[in-house]
Parts: structure tokens; C-alpha cells; sequence
């Protein structure tokens, strides 16, 4: 049956083109890929509430401005997106234009204006398939004045550069194929560049870090201080695949961005966006002298890694692969910006469990145990032992956070 | 009202090792798999984290991992003279509660038990003849020979990432290890945990005294080990904390370090805790099993219908389950008929606390599965034809812990408070090490469970009662074991050693161990034993027991390995087998 439906396919395929969606429902190969492409640009990780119907919408997201709720993306006529053109979603994706007026670029589509119009179809194509549910999303629950849409008239003319991905001569295939997917769907930058005050990307600092949602979503350009520079493309194909490497273990945001998005990912892809990450521009300037390890702050931060962190990490700050992430050499360790780092300390953490590594280890929350002093001297010596090197945090830091956490809703 | 459920393939009473170990076989075989836990849902990181697990008030003295006493109890006598009462606090052993059960709060000792002892009556009468044992120990052989049940020890090791030294491969007998044991089809999957000071002293002496002396073999991992479900373990840091605790640092096997991890991403698999399975219920016929029924937090009853039913809860709680429900003859101790409730055993050991004027044995460093053992006084390693009693145990230096509020050990006839016992405290905590003895024990007509006639339980259940204390062959063992370590031990040159063997009458507010075992005996036989050699129920085929309940008696090792490869075994059976043509025996009686 497979064999005959696929053949039907062609058919259609060769009599109506590639660049259509899928008009009666039945184009297999489309939809498929729509699925993988939905999977890639991570729609469901803001369209489906956890535990609630795929892409019913309605989760909230915290931007620095308010809360939007994701809409539903399902094919409900009223609700959902059913009733929509073509063009209209196609605009949407690409040109953040919907038939309500402006979205917010809550919505990626900054980045996704770089995807081909056959997988903005396609991913079109597989969104009518899903099971249409009825939720009526009022998305904009800005305050004013950003809840008027057309304040994105003037945002767009600042930040949005419009325009579909055009491949760059002289980079390989592979080169160009990890570019589209990390500058286009993928939209790496939506968390790991830094915005400014209005919520555009900083793109001269591009894919060097930012702090969202309380969390540093870390550097991953080729810096091989604290990117991925020092991770071969197997190390970032397996961190993206399974969450774990030989250095690091996902959790926070990037744990979901794991289970919903890159571990369903061909192996292809994800070499193609670990060749382009790698090769992507490193941070200007030399890396930091590591600290002293008689500075006051280091002998202190020894004597409490020692007593509350060597038992899993290890006394070389080694960790143990697939269950404790390694300190020594990690860039996330290393970052410019401790918050991650901080908050993880104090609030624990659970790493990412996966088919192939579905031990998903946690660590303790040691906020209630150790104070700001404390914790700082401890990050501080990791920070700045085994070769690591980057600036001490302050207690005044770890107190900031502690703050912000115990104010933040879980 | 107890409101009725959609039926399921199998439901699981008690989420502890074996209820974790079947549920991952019959997962992945397919079945949809509900079980039910009484205790709550437990995580390494939230449950026990590093930053608390090493609390000895909070998980020792004040018992946190364990059932509380006032959910479910036993009542207790020695023998039939006296009037049961109600164990309103642990004491002798503890009775496990939650998802991990005793896996959680284990000292991880892995071993597996002798050849022999899977014959211990057959083979005792064709050594000393049939007078040679009392006429009121009731020892049984288990229906199955050490043969069957290796592949499935080898599969529990491999599971948990077992630290040791192999001492017999496939015959060949290995330097290192133990000389005793059976053949086992390869090496430990990971090496023998470090020794400390005190085991390697002991182990120095006992080579001097001519005996082959070997790493316990050990859950508590002496390095990281990723197992075949691909979940991964990290390596014992030796703090102590291992027995009543759990481990804060992946690195004692548990379900939650080895199972449950790839278990909860099933999507055919289901938890309920916080719910207590009140009865196994049986269709008209009395030979089928329903479902089960189960009170919430909420005091809701529901039904939930099965067509399996794997009931897998601690010793204990299996045979009152059995008796609760009505299924199999309850035992009969006049009669020595019916076979739920009969053989309940225990386990008989001993110490040797040896103080030294100039060696400092740093006891902090430790892990429950330490130590240096000897395993020539074990089973029927030995010949018993002068000594008059039979069976036996390890020996070894084993103190598995230095934990401050325990580990305050002083020379017989010192002072037990004010300040020149702190005095001695101080003087003798680090120079004091303890040897010990593991033995087992044999099953007699009086040591029994049955129902009390008194007191109930909280669901108006009638209170599991136990029958039990030491006989003569039992503390003549200890004795002798006592000796045979204490010999050792005085070699390592103590200024002083105070001997404890074991001593009757049974006390069942000292704590000895949790081994209890017995009343669901497995067996060839149906007249003496509830289960086949696959722990089906001899009378409702749709109902198989897990745990220590199917032991006969006890061995002197201890038994998790043998109640976790059992369940494989019973698993391998349900799946190759059973499913084939469910409801059926397995063995025809």
C-alpha cells in the first residue's frame, strides 16, 4: 500500500509542481518533511502547552516587554490557523505579517524570513494534518504601548531584515546548509544573541551569548574559550542528538529545545550546524588569565567545592560523561556571564534525559545551604581552576540572582 | 464504592526492585504495564540529595525512608505459648516503602549464594544422613538448580554495574576472588571496590591464617558503568552512608540508578503512588486473578483489572497480601500443611569489636558493600559432621560505615554515658574496627506467618503475625562463625576484642537485618510450596510472587541478587512462555 501511495505521489508531484501545498491531503513526502521541519524550527515548544494538544497554543511567553500567548496553529477553522491562505502563512513565517497585522518577534520570524518558501509549504502542508482543537488564543496581553501591533511597523524598519537565505560562495554544501539552519528555523540567535533594550538582536555579537528568561544561553560561535570551538563537530553532534557530551550535560531551556527539536534531527543536519557553528566567527580578544589559586576568594572556593562539589564533579573537575558534566574545559563554565552557572547552584538542576542517554542525572539546590559568600567563592574556583579562566562572580552577584529567582513565577 | 478501571495487561503491587525489573520485561515486550506503590515517588536529586542524604538522625534513628509502623504493621510472638503484639516501632528489621523500595536504602551486597545451597535438604541428607538434621527443621530444596539461575544473577550484575572479583569463571577458579562460589559465565562487570585500612589488615591476617580472602562484591560502584539499558552509574565516594540511606551520587545500583529512568519514558508504563493495593481479587472459580483493588490518599477505592497480576512487595507484605485475599492454603503449623505462610526465616548475625592501641582506621571511609571477606565457614563449605549443626556464613571485615551516632563501639564494661564516656569515645573511635558474620538460616515447623486473630490494620485487614525465634543449629552456627572471625581478627593484634554471636531468644527490637524471608515458598511441590520454579502461583496461574517470600530458608549471603534474578527469571519465563498461552501453568503440578 505504502509503495502505491507513494507512486501516486510522484504522480502528483510531477504534474503539479513542488512549490504548492499539499491540496488534497495526500502528499506523503511533504508532509513528512514538514514535520521534520517543524520539529527543526521548534514550533511546538511555544505552540503546545506540555501535557496539552499539539500546537493548541496558549503557553504563555515572558518577554521583557509583557506576555504573549502562542497562538493555535492547529487546522481549526475559527481557532486555529485552518481558514489561512497559502500566502498568508507563507507571510506569517516570512515576513512576520499575519491577517491580524503585525506579529511580535516573539514569533522568529527575524530568522525564519531566511527559510525557502517550499519548506514554509511544507511545514504548512504538515500543520493541516494535525487534530484540529478549538482555542481561542487572544495572543497580545502586552500592557501599552507595546500592546499596539503597529509599533512593529517601526521595530521591523530597525531589526528585521527581510530575505530568504542566499548560499555563500566559497563554503561548502555542508557550510551552507548548517548556515540556513542556524541563521533561519533553526533560530539559534533567538536565545543565544544577546538583545537590546528594544528586544533586537545585538547582531555584531551575534550567536555569542544572552541572558533570557533568566537563564545565559551560552556562547556557541567557534570561540574556543567559552564556545564550542573546543568541541568537535561529533561533540556538538552528540550534546544536540542525546543533551550529553564528553564535557557538557543540557538542561534549563535547552532541554527542551533537545527533547522537542534537535534529538529528532538527521545526523546530516546536525553536522551541517556544527561545521557553520564552529566556523563562525570567534569573540574578539584574548582569553583571561585564570586567577591565582592563592587569591582569598580561590582557597575559599576550594575548601567549598571540595567539601559540597568534588563527590560528583571530582576533585580535577572532571565530572563523569553521560552523568556529571565536566567543569574543567567547559565552556559554559566559562561563560562571560555566570547566571546559568549561579542559578544552577542555587536552584539545582535536572539534565535532559533521552532515548540514548536517559539517565538525565540531576543536581541538588544548594541555595538553602550555602550563602551568597559561599557560592560565589566556589563558582569563582571553578571559573579559574584545571586551565578554566574567567572573571570571579561577586556574593553581591549570587544575592542578585537569589533575589530575581525567589521573585520569578516557577 | 470502589470504582472499577479499564483493564489493563499486567498491574504491579510495589515498585521496589522486582516490581521494576518485571515491568522493564514486560514493557518492553509490549504489555501496558500499571503498578501500584504504596509509598511515595522517590528521585535521587530531590529525594536524596547529596546536599542532605548524609543526615544519620533523619534516616537512621528516626527511620525516614522506611514505612511508618502506624500504615501497616506485624505483630510478633516467639511461639505458640505467647500472645502476639503489635511491633509499634521497627526494630530487627525495616520494612521498606516507596518507588525503589529496599533498593533505595540497601548496603548493595551482591552476592550470590552457593551451588549447594539451592539443595541445602537434599544435599545435607546425602552428606550426613537424615538423621543429622532436627526433626523440626523443615529445609526444603527450591525446585531449581544454581545452573538455572545464573544467567539471570549475570544479568542483575550487569544491570547494576557489580563491583568485585570473580573467583570462578566458567570453572576456572580466579587469584582474588572467591574460591566458593559457583561458576559464574564471566567477570564482574566492574572491579573490586577499594579497600581501606581496617579490611585490608584483616584480609593480611586471614591470608596468614591460610585463607583465600575477597572483595564483597559490591552495588556500591568502584567506578562509573554504563548499563545495558544505557543508564549510567558514577563511582562510591566511600562516605558511609548506604544502608537506611539513600544514595545522593548515582552511584549505589538502584531501580532509580539502573531502571526506572529508561522505565518512565515508556509510554506503556505506569506509576500510582501513595496507593495502597488492599487485596488481590479472584474471579468465581478462585483460580484466576481479577485485578487488584487499592485505596488512594483520598480513601477512593478503585478496581483495577488485570490479566496479570506480579505481586512484588517486600516479604512481609506478600504473604499478608496472599492471606488477605485468600488465595493459596494458609499454613498450618499443628498439621505442618498448606503453603502460605510456611518457612519464614530469617537471618543470624554476629560481630567482633576489636579495639587497637596504634591503628588509626579512618571508619568514615567506608561504603555499605566494603570489605574483605572469607567464605570457607559458608553453606556446606565446611564439613558440620563434628560441629552438629548445619549451614553457615561469610566472615569478613566489614563495617560498612563511621557514622558518628552509631559508631561509638567501646570495650565491654565501659561507662554508656557522661563524660567519661565521651572520653572514651574520643579515644576509641578511630582505633576501633568490627569483623563480622553473615549466616543464614533454616526453616522450622514453628516459624511461621499467619493472620493475627487481634488487631487490624488500618483497612481493617487482620495484622500479618509472626511466629519466630532461633534454634539450637542456628545459634550453635553463630557461635562457631563467631570464633572462626574472632580468630582472624585477634591477628590483626587488638589490645582488647569483645565477641558478640548471636544469642536466643530471638529479639525482635535489636536491630539485626532485614533479610526476612519465607511464606511463599517456590518448590517443586505444591503440597510444600505456593510457586513454581517461575514464582507462578501454583494455584492462580495469572499470579506471580516476587521477592525473598519464595526463599525456602535462608542462605548466608545477602539475598538481593537472588530475589532480583529470580524475577528475571520469572520475567523471561512470563514473556517467552506464559504469554504464549496466558493463564496456563508453567509446571504441571
Amino acid at each position: 500500500m505504502m509503495r502505491q501511495a507513494a507512486c501516486g505521489l510522484l504522480l502528483l508531484l510531477a504534474t503539479a509542481g513542488t512549490a504548492s501545498a499539499d491540496p488534497d491531503g495526500q502528499s506523503f513526502d511533504q508532509i513528512s518533511r514538514g514535520r521534520y521541519l517543524a520539529a527543526l524550527g521548534d514550533c511546538a515548544a511555544c505552540h503546545t502547552i506540555p501535557g496539552g494538544p499539539l500546537y493548541g497554543g496558549g503557553r504563555p511567553l515572558e518577554t521583557p516587554f509583557g506576555t504573549l500567548l502562542a497562538p493555535n496553529l492547529t487546522p481549526d477553522r475559527e481557532t486555529g490557523i485552518g481558514a489561512w491562505t497559502e500566502e498568508q502563512f507563507v507571510a506569517a513565517l516570512r515576513d512576520g505579517k499575519f491577517p491580524g497585522g503585525h506579529l511580535y518577534p516573539a514569533m522568529p520570524y527575524t530568522y525564519y524570513t531566511r527559510m525557502t518558501r517550499d519548506d514554509a509549504l511544507a511545514i504548512r502542508a504538515y500543520l493541516a494534518t494535525v487534530e484540529p482543537v478549538r482555542n481561542d488564543v487572544v495572543a497580545n496581553q502586552l500592557p501599552f504601548p507595546f500592546g499596539i501591533r503597529a509599533s512593529m511597523v517601526g521595530w521591523n524598519e530597525l531589526f528585521f531584515t527581510p530575505g530568504e537565505f542566499k548560499p555563500v560562495a566559497g563554503k561548502s554544501a555542508e557550510w551552507n546548509r548548517g548556515a540556513y539552519l542556524v541563521e533561519g528555523l533553526g533560530h539559534c540567535g533567538m536565545c543565544h544573541t544577546e538583545k537590546n533594550f528594544l528586544g533586537g538582536d545585538h547582531t555584531s555579537r551575534a550567536l555569542q551569548g544572552g541572558v533570557l528568561q533568566g537563564w545565559f544561553s551560552p556562547n556557541v560561535t567557534g570561540d574556543a574559550h567559552t564556545g564550542v570551538g573546543g568541541w568537535s563537530v561529533d561533540d556538538i553532534v552528540e550534546y544536540l542528538q542525546t543533551g550529553h557530551n564528553r564535557i557538557a550535560a543540557a538542561t534549563g531551556p535547552m532541554s527542551e529545545v533537545i527533547t522537542n527539536s534537535t534529538s529528532k534531527l538527521d545526523h546530516e543536519d546536525l553536522a551541517a550546524i556544527a561545521t557553520y557553528l564552529k566556523d563562525t566567527a570567534p569573540q574578539s580578544g584574548a582569553a583571561p588569565v585564570p586567577l591565582a589559586a592563592n587569591d582569598a576568594a580561590m582557597r575559599a572556593g576550594a575548601a567549598v567545592y571540595t567539601d559540597h562539589c568534588a563527590a560528583c564533579h571530582a576533585a580535577a573537575g572532571t565530572g563523569i560523561v553521560g552523568l556529571f558534566p565536566s567543569l574543567k574545559g567547559s565552556s559554559s563554565v566559562q561563560s562571560v556571564d555566570a547566571t546559568s552557572l549561579i542559578r544552577v547552584v542555587l536552584e539545582g538542576a535536572q539534565s535532559v534525559a533521552t532515548d540514548p542517554a536517559p539517565t538525565g542525572a540531576s543536581m541538588p539546590s544548594f541555595g538553602w545551604k550555602l550563602n551568597d559568600d559561599q557560592i560565589a567563592a566556589a563558582i569563582t574556583y571553578i571559573r579559574n581552576s584545571w586551565g578554566n579562566a574567567a572573571s570571579p562572580v561577586s556574593a553581591g552577584d549570587v544575592g542578585k540572582s537569589r533575589k530575581q529567582l525567589s521573585q520569578a513565577t516557577p | 464504592m470502589t470504582r472499577r478501571l479499564p483493564s489493563t495487561d499486567a498491574v504491579i503491587i510495589g515498585l521496589g526492585w522486582t516490581g521494576s525489573i518485571l515491568a522493564e520485561a514486560l514493557t518492553r515486550a509490549g504489555l501496558n504495564v500499571v503498578a501500584i506503590e504504596r509509598g511515595p515517588w522517590r528521585d535521587t536529586a530531590t529525594d536524596f540529595p547529596t546536599t542532605y542524604a548524609q543526615d544519620e538522625l533523619r534516616y537512621h534513628i528516626r527511620h525516614d525512608l522506611f514505612l511508618r509502623p502506624r500504615q501497616e504493621t506485624f505483630t510478633f510472638r516467639h511461639n505458640a505459648n505467647e500472645t502476639a503484639l503489635p511491633m509499634r516501632a521497627w526494630g530487627s528489621f525495616m520494612p521498606p516503602n516507596g518507588v525503589g523500595g529496599g533498593g533505595v536504602h540497601w548496603n548493595a551486597e551482591t552476592w550470590r549464594f552457593l551451588p549447594s545451597d539451592f539443595q541445602q535438604r537434599s544435599h545435607n541428607i546425602e552428606r550426613y544422613g537424615k538423621n543429622f538434621l532436627p526433626d523440626d527443621m523443615t529445609i526444603q530444596d527450591w525446585g531449581i538448580t544454581y545452573d538455572d539461575i545464573e544467567p539471570y544473577y549475570d544479568r542483575f550484575e550487569y544491570l547494576c554495574g557489580t563491583s568485585g572479583i570473580a573467583g570462578n569463571v566458567k570453572g576456572v577458579i580466579k587469584e582474588g576472588g572467591n574460591p566458593f562460589e559457583g561458576p559464574r559465565s564471566r567477570e564482574y562487570p566492574t572491579p573490586g571496590q577499594k579497600q581501606p585500612f581496617g579490611p585490608t589488615l584483616f584480609a593480611k591476617a586471614a591470608i596468614e591464617t591460610g585463607f583465600k580472602p575477597f572483595p564483597q562484591p559490591s552495588g556500591n560502584l568502584s567506578q562509573a558503568y554504563t548499563n545495558p539499558l544505557g543508564v549510567t552509574l558514577g563511582p562510591c565516594t566511600y562516605c558511609g552512608f548506604c544502608e537506611w540511606f539513600g544514595c545522593g551520587n548515582y552511584s549505589k545500583a538502584s531501580p532509580q540508578t539502573t531502571i526506572l529512568p529508561v522505565l518512565v519514558r515508556r509510554q506503556n508504563f505506569q506509576a500510582r503512588t501513595q496507593c495502597e493495593v488492599v487485596k488481590i481479587n479472584l474471579d468465581k472459580s478462585g483460580k484466576r486473578a481479577t485485578g487488584v483493588t487499592y485505596i488512594d490518599s483520598n480513601g477512593e477505592s478503585w478496581e483495577q483489572p488485570a490479566e496479570l497480576v506480579l505481586l512484588c512487595a517486600f516479604q512481609l507484605f506478600n504473604v499478608h497480601m496472599l492471606l488477605s485475599s485468600g488465595i493459596g492454603q494458609p499454613y498450618n503449623p499443628s498439621t505442618n500443611e498448606g503453603v502460605i505462610g510456611r518457612n519464614y526465616s530469617y537471618q543470624v548475625t554476629s560481630s567482633v569489636n576489636a579495639f587497637f592501641e596504634d591503628k588509626i582506621f579512618n571508619p568514615f571511609i567506608s561504603s555499605g558493600s566494603i570489605g574483605m571477606c572469607v567464605d570457607d565457614f559458608n553453606g556446606d563449605n565446611f564439613d558440620h559432621g563434628e560441629l552438629g549443626f548445619i549451614g553457615g556464613g561469610y566472615i569478613g571485615a566489614v563495617q560498612t560505615n563511621g557514622r558518628p551516632l552509631q559508631s561509638t563501639n567501646l570495650p565491654a564494661g565501659s561507662p554508656s554515658w557522661g563524660a567519661d564516656w565521651k572520653k572514651l569515645v574520643k579515644e576509641n573511635y578511630l582505633r576501633t574496627y568490627q569483623t563480622v558474620t553473615h549466616g543464614g538460616c533454616c526453616s522450622y515447623r514453628d516459624a511461621y506467618l499467619d493472620l493475627d486473630p487481634t488487631y487490624t490494620d488500618a483497612f481493617g485487614r487482620k495484622l500479618l503475625r509472626i511466629n519466630f525465634d532461633f534454634h539450637p543449629n542456628e545459634l550453635k552456627m553463630s557461635q562457631y562463625l563467631t570464633d572462626r572471625v574472632a580468630d582472624i581478627t585477634q591477628k590483626m593484634g587488638p589490645k582488647h576484642m569483645d565477641k558478640f554471636p548471636r544469642t536466643g531468644p530471638y529479639n525482635s527490637t535489636i536491630y539485626q537485618t532485614t533479610h526476612t524471608c519465607g511464606g511463599v515458598v517456590m518448590g517443586a511441590d505444591p503440597k510444600t510450596s505456593a510457586l513454581n520454579r517461575y514464582l507462578q502461583s501454583w494455584d492462580v496461574p495469572n499470579l506471580f510472587v516476587t521477592g525473598a517470600s519464595a526463599f525456602p530458608q535462608n542462605a548466608g549471603y545477602n539475598p538481593t541478587n537472588t530475589v532480583a534474578a529470580l524475577a528475571f527469571m520469572a520475567g523471561d519465563a512470563i514473556v517467552n512462555q506464559y504469554l504464549k498461552a496466558p493463564g496456563r501453568p508453567l509446571v504441571q503440578a
